[in-house]
């Protein structure tokens, strides 16, 4: 069944949007991610413009990641007080990282300038995730108890002040860093247009050891409010959102996400970050080939921006 | 009889200086106004008309021929040219094309090289390929010679997309006088006021021109969603972000097990 999309002006299938919304919406509840660095290539590839895939896409997530929430509030799986502290540094570096989009667009690069971050930073971070995803499922095998948290192994930053405690996540840790990974989050989000859930996850797991559980409802508290936000900003500023392919994505994305919280609960901490890492690598390496291809047409065609 | 050869020869005159004095081309479309429904998946509009004669028209040797002419509203495009630096591929070269017709279809009776000589296409623009394309040279516009690869690659992207078309066998004549043809609107097509340009030959020369226009509008929740998004921005935003936050609750209540 096609439909016209009023903002996108284009027709598209409902049900392979539908079907779309509905796979992102399973990983997104699985893994905690908003899922956009998947969503938004996928819609670019049906031939919506990169603009109004980004617009939109924040949107989706807004609702994949509140049902998912709602999810994880339920099982006191999220930490309200942690989702804050990050909130407060992820608003400085969105300011920033929009400060820093504007001045790359203005040099005429700024498509490079995402696809290389995508390789550099999908590359790197499921390369390190699915290492170390395999190592802890190797120490699993051979027998060795399950490394699940280190409570003696302090890092550097456990010594800065500012120290709270986080009773949810059962953490003790300055402030600073949890400041510091909020600001990173909200800067890379507003240049690669991407919520950054598969980032945070494993930062929070990694450096602020943070239990797995509670990362994801928190994460999905995060992405609930900067994608509600960046929905407003997008449609005041831009007008950019489709409606109609949002509402066809969410309905999708939250019946996904559903079925991926559950499935997430289920499936052991090493097992999810081993999969997740694949899938974050998949899509860097895809981002990789197709900029050292030689792509099937040198050329491409647009709207003179502003125009849109 | 100085007189009347005189008065002969100013007639002979006259009517090989305005062949176009005696047929009239009357012509319409199916429809003024294509709207954009929800289920709007590009759409084909019917041209049709007639030759009409006068008492003075002269018999022609051979058949009319029509050249149909539709041209959508204006946009300035950029074409870009990827280029490998440093083992990757980036878009390096670019063009713009200012204020080019978003939608342009030829549409003949018959390939338009047979219709009339080149010279006379290239004169009245026929074809694509003769159709004037201005390019941002500096700070001035000019269209640049016809092989310029920029060119080529905006004429086939184009047609690709179904945007400009050219169908030599897309009008045909049902009688001697009477045509009719269809001109294809693909989904793309954006909404705008559409002229459509008649050329009627005959022998190889332009006897006369007839003209019509559409448009194509959005149209009912296609035009209310459209005109929100554009007129109240924040509300837009703040309404898509509250359709959100429900439909994630709704999912939540719906799929609840515990």
């Amino acid at each position: 069944m096609q439909i016209y999309l009023p903002i996108a002006d284009l027709p598209v299938n409902v049900f392979v949007v539908f079907a779309m919304g509905l796979a992102v919406g399973f990983i997104s509840g699985m893994f905690g991610i908003g899922g956009g660095f998947l969503m938004t290539p996928l819609l670019i590839f049906l031939g919506v413009s990169p603009g109004v895939s980004v617009a939109t896409v924040s949107s989706h997530i807004a609702a994949s990641s509140f049902s998912g929430a709602i999810t994880y509030w339920r099982r006191r799986a999220l930490d309200l007080s942690l989702a804050a502290m990050l909130l407060a540094g992820g608003i400085v570096g969105t300011a920033a990282g929009v400060g820093l989009f504007t001045y790359l667009r203005a040099l005429g690069q700024l498509d490079l300038t995402i696809s290389l971050s995508y390789v550099i930073l999908l590359g790197s971070v499921g390369s390190l995730m699915v290492a170390e995803g395999v190592r802890a499922i190797l120490r699993v095998r051979s027998g060795k108890p399950v490394e699940l948290r280190r409570p003696g192994s302090h890092t550097w930053f456990h010594g800065l002040p500012f120290k709270l405690r986080f009773k949810q996540s059962r953490i003790y840790v300055s402030t600073i860093p949890v400041w510091g990974i909020g600001f990173l989050m909200g800067f890379i989000g507003a240049i690669m247009g991407i919520g950054g859930g598969f980032l945070l996850v494993p930062m929070l797991i990694y450096f602020l050891r943070v239990p797995t559980n509670v990362v994801i409802g928190t994460s999905m508290v995060l992405t609930l409010i900067t994608m509600a936000t960046a929905t407003v900003l997008h449609s005041a500023t831009n007008h950019l959102v489709d409606a109609t392919l949002a509402l066809i994505l969410m309905v999708g994305g939250v019946t996904g996400a559903q079925f991926g919280a559950r499935a997430g609960q289920r499936m052991r901490g090493e097992r999810l970050r081993l999969l997740l890492g694949a899938l974050v690598l998949a899509v860097g390496v895809r981002f990789a080939v197709d900029l050292v291809l030689r792509p099937e047409d040198l050329y491409s065609i647009r709207l003179l921006d502003g125009a849109q | 009889m100085k007189g009347a050869a005189l008065i002969a020869a100013v007639l002979a005159a006259l009517a090989s200086a305005t062949p176009a004095a005696a047929e009239r081309l009357i012509s319409s479309l199916s429809s003024h106004r294509v709207l954009i429904t929800p289920s709007f998946v590009g759409t084909e509009l019917v041209l049709f008309g007639t030759v009409e004669h006068d008492a003075t028209t002269v018999p022609r040797r051979g058949s009319y021929e029509i050249v149909a002419t539709v041209s959508g509203p204006r946009e300035t495009l950029v074409v870009r040219r990827k280029e490998r630096f440093l083992g990757i591929w980036v878009n390096a070269d670019s063009r713009s094309f200012v204020q080019v017709p978003s939608y342009l279809a030829t549409l003949s009776t018959k390939p338009v090289e047979q219709i009339t000589s080149l010279d006379t296409l290239r004169r009245l623009q026929i074809g694509l390929r003769r159709t004037m394309l201005p390019q941002q040279i500096g700070p001035d516009t000019a269209d640049v010679v016809r092989d310029d690869p920029f060119r080529n690659a905006f004429l086939r992207l184009k047609q690709s997309h179904g945007l400009y078309v050219e169908e030599p066998n897309a009008i045909t004549f049902l009688t001697p006088i009477l045509f009719r043809g269809n001109i294809p609107l693909p989904a793309g097509a954006p909404v705008g006021t559409y002229d459509v340009e008649l050329k009627l030959f005959a022998d190889g020369t332009l006897i006369t021109r007839g003209g019509d226009a559409f448009e194509i509008v959005k149209f009912g929740f296609e035009q209310f969603v459209a005109a929100s998004a554009v007129n109240h921005g924040l509300l837009y935003g703040l309404a898509t972000a509250v359709m959100a936050l429900l439909t994630g609750w709704l999912a939540s209540v719906i799929f609840r097990r515990d």
